[in-house]
């Protein structure tokens, strides 16, 4: 037998070196993200902000000024100051007068491919959603993303009702979705052949946040009119 | 084919000669999805750049570190590392910029352009070398997608970078933003560029 190397043939690392090489990358390649979230954060905070007040005006058209309020322990809502609190927030509208004129809400719910967080306004004079601004999706291009285009679609959300039951506990028809063409009635949403489970999805959470904030805010208006608006 | 020599070569055949869309018809998805406007189109393109060049740079400084058995799962690793940086980057800079990318900015990840270029180009050659290969490369996709992104906002919206060309009257070419407005453009500029080839190749055979 010939002691000639087999041509073609490689020299086979140790277990050792592969794992040295994985690691270490690794490592470093962790370190190297967390560096850079924790420098981009400031900035990528406050464009979310500058993001969130320019929807609240969007859901809001008549708004002038709006003000944050929490939800507390005892279905209170209390004026945010520091703005430190993350969740359970609404955020009251004002108009030129500094009447309370409506709320926009976040809510946000499974998807498609994932959560999808939107904005919506919510007007006592219509006692209906009156607009909804989707602050983040990751929903298919082309498709389920024209939850955010599709003017047909955003049409449901000019007056959808969401008036209260007689016992005030829950809104009398809850927000469905019924198939392209087949909406009826006024808290049904209208939704996207090609698009169907974002569409639903939408309604979805549209109707559990309803179901939700809906009751509260109005078994607690003065919470809001007690505070003197900016 | 014969090999560049020179550095400058390196950096020139990403270009022209071997365009990665144009030519090599390489990273068709964002190419496709995110042209509609030229806007987009430079952002994906800038990012993309950025990526390619920056991985290129580790996969050339590691190349001799790197088993074989495991560097591709190395290289997407490197890879998937500056993809979120430029996530995290563009969400500082932009949050509607960074909507209108949406899910492509993650997809860069599984661009083939890249791992191509970290596998047959910045695994086997100098640091220098896979850096301007990087930038010749990212350059010449940039260029590409800037050009599918202006035709489709010049004709599907009338204006370029957002500003208006044309008079009141001008009626758009909405099929231009939609997504079949994409092929058609790719389309009519890989005839372009087949064409000049043609004709370039029957000068010299002359």
């Amino acid at each position: 037998m010939s002691d000639l190397p087999i041509l073609g043939a490689t020299e086979r690392p140790s277990a050792w070196k592969m794992l040295r090489a994985m690691v270490g990358i690794g490592l470093l390649c962790g370190l190297f993200i967390v560096a850079v979230y924790q420098t981009t954060l400031p900035a990528i905070e406050r464009n979310k902000a500058e993001a969130l007040q320019r929807a609240i005006f969007q859901v809001l058209p008549d708004a002038k000024s709006s003000m944050t309020f929490r939800l507390d322990g005892n279905g209170r809502f209390a004026l945010l100051i520091d703005g430190e609190a993350e969740d359970r927030l609404v955020y009251a509208g004002y108009d030129h007068e500094r009447e309370l004129i409506g709320l926009a809400v976040e809510a946000r719910g499974m998807g498609y491919q994932d959560v999808i967080t939107v904005i919506y306004g919510y007007s006592f004079a219509a006692d209906a959603i009156v607009g909804i601004r989707v602050l983040a999706s990751k929903e298919t291009p082309g498709l389920g993303d024209r939850i955010e285009t599709d003017e047909t679609f955003l049409k449901n959300f000019e007056k959808l009702d969401v008036t209260l039951a007689e016992d005030r506990s829950a809104p009398a028809n809850p927000i469905e979705a019924v198939k392209h063409g087949r909406k009826e009635h006024p808290w049904q949403v209208d939704g996207i052949t090609g698009a169907t489970i974002s569409s639903v999805a939408i309604a979805d959470i549209l109707r559990d946040s309803s179901a939700f904030w809906v009751p509260r805010i109005r078994a607690r208006l003065d919470d809001f009119r007690q505070e003197e608006a900016p | 084919m014969k090999q560049p020599t020179t550095g400058t070569d390196e950096f020139v055949k990403g270009l022209w000669k071997e365009n990665p869309v144009f030519i090599q018809v390489l990273g068709m998805c964002p190419v496709l999805a995110v042209s509609n406007t030229a806007r987009n189109a430079l952002a994906m393109g800038l990012a993309t750049l950025f990526v390619l060049v920056m991985s290129n740079t580790v996969v050339s400084l590691l190349r001799n570190f790197i088993p074989k058995q495991v560097r591709i799962a190395t290289y997407i690793l490197i890879i998937a590392t500056f993809v979120t940086v430029v996530e995290y980057v563009i969400q500082a800079i932009s949050l509607e910029l960074h909507k209108a990318l949406g899910a492509f900015i993650s997809l860069i990840v599984v661009n083939c352009l890249i791992l191509g270029r970290a596998e047959a180009f910045a695994s086997k050659n100098t640091l220098g070398r896979s850096i301007l290969d990087g930038l010749g490369m990212g350059l010449g996709f940039v260029l590409a997608l800037f050009c599918l992104g202006a035709v489709r906002e010049v004709l599907g919206s009338g204006s370029l970078f957002g500003l208006s060309l044309f008079h009141d009257g001008f009626q758009n070419w909405v099929v231009m933003i939609l997504p079949s407005g994409g092929f058609f453009t790719l389309a009519g500029w890989l005839l372009l560029f087949n064409w000049l080839k043609q004709r370039r190749g029957g000068e010299v055979a002359g």
